[in-house]
């Protein structure tokens, strides 16, 4: 009841997971939409037409220019005018059919490598489709996994689980560790401790208002993503919300062990800004996948609780996956809230010091 | 019955020994006064009393209950108001005496009459926040909400510090009456105008208790004749004076000085004549009956002389 207090608090809290999901969802996508395109079609056949016309059909693309030299394509590059090439190599249908390969050369202005990335693919997709629709029969492309459960390549997929994992690490964590630690700094922790009530109780008293905040938070993003950002939430909702709940007893736990740990609101703060928060965010795979990452921080990454929540989230809302899937991800989760919730505890004090 | 007894207690934080061996016990229904100044070890005795800290060694035994193993029944049946305002600063009066109420498994309803005293004077302004008050009705709201559950003890740690004269006479008034109730009230104040409302006072000095008696006991124990000096430019004057072979010690209080004689036989006259023959004229000099500050600071002088 207390923490109704303060209105302000209240409103930041139950508006910024609102405000994060649309932000990730639309402003800092990295979703690329009408990118000028050019083509240097030297091969001119049923092939590199084909190819031709599924790019001008795409939303992505936006045909500015045929050309037919490269001087042109560097010209188009420099200026700005197109972000991407594509050359076609000449009698490409004839190769794809006689020597079973095609090249076909993408160029991109590697000043934005999140675009350029970007744009590989979907012209790598387009590529694929055509070949499957030249040839009728599958032709050994370079298919990214990703877009099984994404084919439109939307950020949001990604995003949505990640903001969740931090969303829900932040109010629990964050705001419980503040809370419990107020009560010292402000002194009531004495008249509370010299008094009847169980040290245990306390606690509680103190988690349970974040733990209800968060599970609104949830449902507002879950409600966001859905009809926001269409995100569907493919697999059951049931284990989703229940996977859930397992990450913000583990998130409320560590905020009881940052309240035990030190004594003032900043330092309450700066503890899980900046060693649970930073590291949730860059490590979880939120952001960067943790697969590209050099081995020790790999490692450090096994130990974030939000990695295996995002883990977890992917597979049963994106993917859709039955729940027997993320099994490892959930007993980790469940092991880390046994852990933190014993050690802190154990750490909590019956007295002041 | 003794309510408290305090055994050869030490606490020690890092390099500062804030209490280097302290005893004394309070009878119940007595109203025990702990007088220094900031940083004498007071709080920490508190807090060791209240089961807050423990002790380094020595023991403390409330209403009969070790505070090592039996914190658990002491919590249920003292009350304790820290030095700190700590009450809910967003919560309403009436908010926060109803909290307290509930931590302490009872209602207002049912103690009302203990409380009623004092919550009486703050309760025409029950809807507003407890950060709203003045310093002296946040320290009777305190004040109710340490006794709703209806304490057999009562800890208070400087609870007048910040209030006004006032409020402070009003507060000490409220103690006298919670007191004939049977209540044990420890109080620490740095004031020594309050100390003589207690019962039994300790004089507490850099960890140690200099003397455990009644203000009157103290007072009348100092066994130092005792003047006032006043006069234009005080504080050449107090130099002067220290510099006196008659006098033992002076130090200033509040618009004069005090003096401390070496002899009793040494009269005012005495003392004007000799201040007049090194340039003080002018002067006002009385005998005065020694109070409990005089005391404080003889007994503190002489400890550190030791």
């Amino acid at each position: 009841m207390h923490i109704f207090r303060d209105p302000r608090t209240i409103l930041i809290l139950l508006l910024m997971p609102a405000i994060q999901i649309i932000l990730f969802g639309f402003a800092l996508s990295n979703e690329v939409k009408n990118i000028d395109i050019a083509i240097y079609d030297q091969s001119h056949d049923v092939a590199s037409r084909m190819v031709i016309r599924k790019i001008g059909e795409s939303p992505y693309f936006n045909l500015v220019a045929s050309i037919d030299n490269m001087n042109d394509a560097n010209k188009l590059l420099q200026s700005g005018k197109a972000k991407v090439v594509v050359i076609f190599e000449s009698n490409l249908y004839n190769k794809i059919l006689h020597e079973g390969r095609g090249d076909v050369q993408v160029i991109t202005d590697g000043t934005d490598p999140n675009t350029s990335n970007a744009v590989t693919r979907y012209v790598q997709v387009i590529i694929a489709e055509a070949q499957q629709g030249l040839t009728n029969n599958y032709m050994p492309v370079n298919a990214e996994l990703s877009m099984l459960y994404n084919p439109q390549m939307k950020s949001s997929y990604s995003f949505v689980p990640g903001v969740m994992g931090m969303i829900l690490m932040l109010i629990c964590a964050m705001m419980t560790s503040i809370s419990i630690v107020r009560e010292k700094e402000v002194g009531t922790m004495e008249v509370l401790l010299v008094s009847p009530m169980k040290p245990i109780y306390i606690i509680l008293s103190k988690a349970v208002p974040y733990f209800t905040l968060s599970l609104v938070n949830l449902t507002t993003v879950l409600l966001l993503s859905v009809f926001l950002l269409d995100v569907p939430i493919s697999g059951s909702l049931f284990w989703l919300i229940i996977v859930s709940v397992i990450f913000i007893l583990v998130a409320l736990s560590i905020g009881l062990l940052i309240s035990t740990l030190v004594d003032t609101q900043v330092a309450a703060m700066l503890i899980s800004g900046l060693v649970f928060m930073m590291p949730v965010m860059l490590l979880s795979g939120m952001i960067f996948p943790v697969e590209n990452m050099p081995f020790i921080l790999r490692a450090i990454a096994q130990f974030i609780p939000a990695k295996w929540y995002i883990l977890a989230v992917k597979k049963l809302m994106i993917q859709g996956l039955p729940v027997k899937y993320v099994l490892t991800e959930v007993s980790v989760l469940v092991g880390m809230a046994v852990v933190f919730t014993t050690i802190s505890l154990k750490k909590f004090r019956i007295r002041l010091a | 019955m003794e309510s408290i007894i305090v055994k050869d207690v030490t606490k020690r934080y890092g390099s500062v020994q804030a209490l280097r061996g302290v005893s004394f016990s309070a009878h119940k229904g007595e109203m025990f006064g702990l007088i220094g100044p900031d940083g004498s070890g007071k709080t920490s005795l508190f807090r060791i009393m209240t089961t807050l800290l423990l002790a380094d060694s020595g023991s403390v035994t409330v209403d009969g209950f070790d505070v090592r193993k039996d914190y658990k029944r002491i919590r249920e049946r003292v009350g304790y108001m820290p030095g700190r305002f700590s009450l809910y600063q967003d919560l309403s009066v009436e908010e926060n005496l109803n909290f307290f109420a509930t931590l302490f498994k009872t209602t207002v309803e049912e103690n009302y009459p203990l409380v009623k005293d004092i919550y009486s004077q703050i309760e025409p302004f029950k809807k507003r926040k407890a950060r709203d008050l003045s310093g002296g009705m946040k320290q009777k709201l305190a004040l109710s909400c340490a006794l709703i559950h209806k304490p057999s003890v009562l800890f208070l740690d400087e609870p007048t510090t910040g209030v006004d004269p006032v409020s402070r006479k009003e507060f000490w008034g409220m103690l006298g009456r919670l007191k004939e109730q049977g209540i044990t009230i420890i109080v620490s104040t740095p004031y020594m105008d309050e100390a003589k409302l207690c019962d039994r006072i300790a004089l507490i000095n850099e960890g140690t208790f200099m003397k455990i008696d009644t203000p009157a006991g103290i007072t009348s124990s100092l066994e130092k004749k005792i003047m006032s000096v006043k006069g234009d430019d005080m504080y050449p004057i107090l130099k002067a004076l220290r510099e006196l072979p008659i006098v033992d010690m002076a130090f200033g209080f509040g618009d004069m000085h005090h003096i401390t004689l070496r002899d009793f036989s040494t009269t005012t006259d005495a003392v004007v004549k000799m201040m007049g023959n090194i340039g003080f004229t002018n002067l006002e000099v009385r005998e005065i009956d020694a109070n409990i500050e005089d005391c404080y600071m003889i007994l503190s002088k002489m400890k550190s002389e030791n």
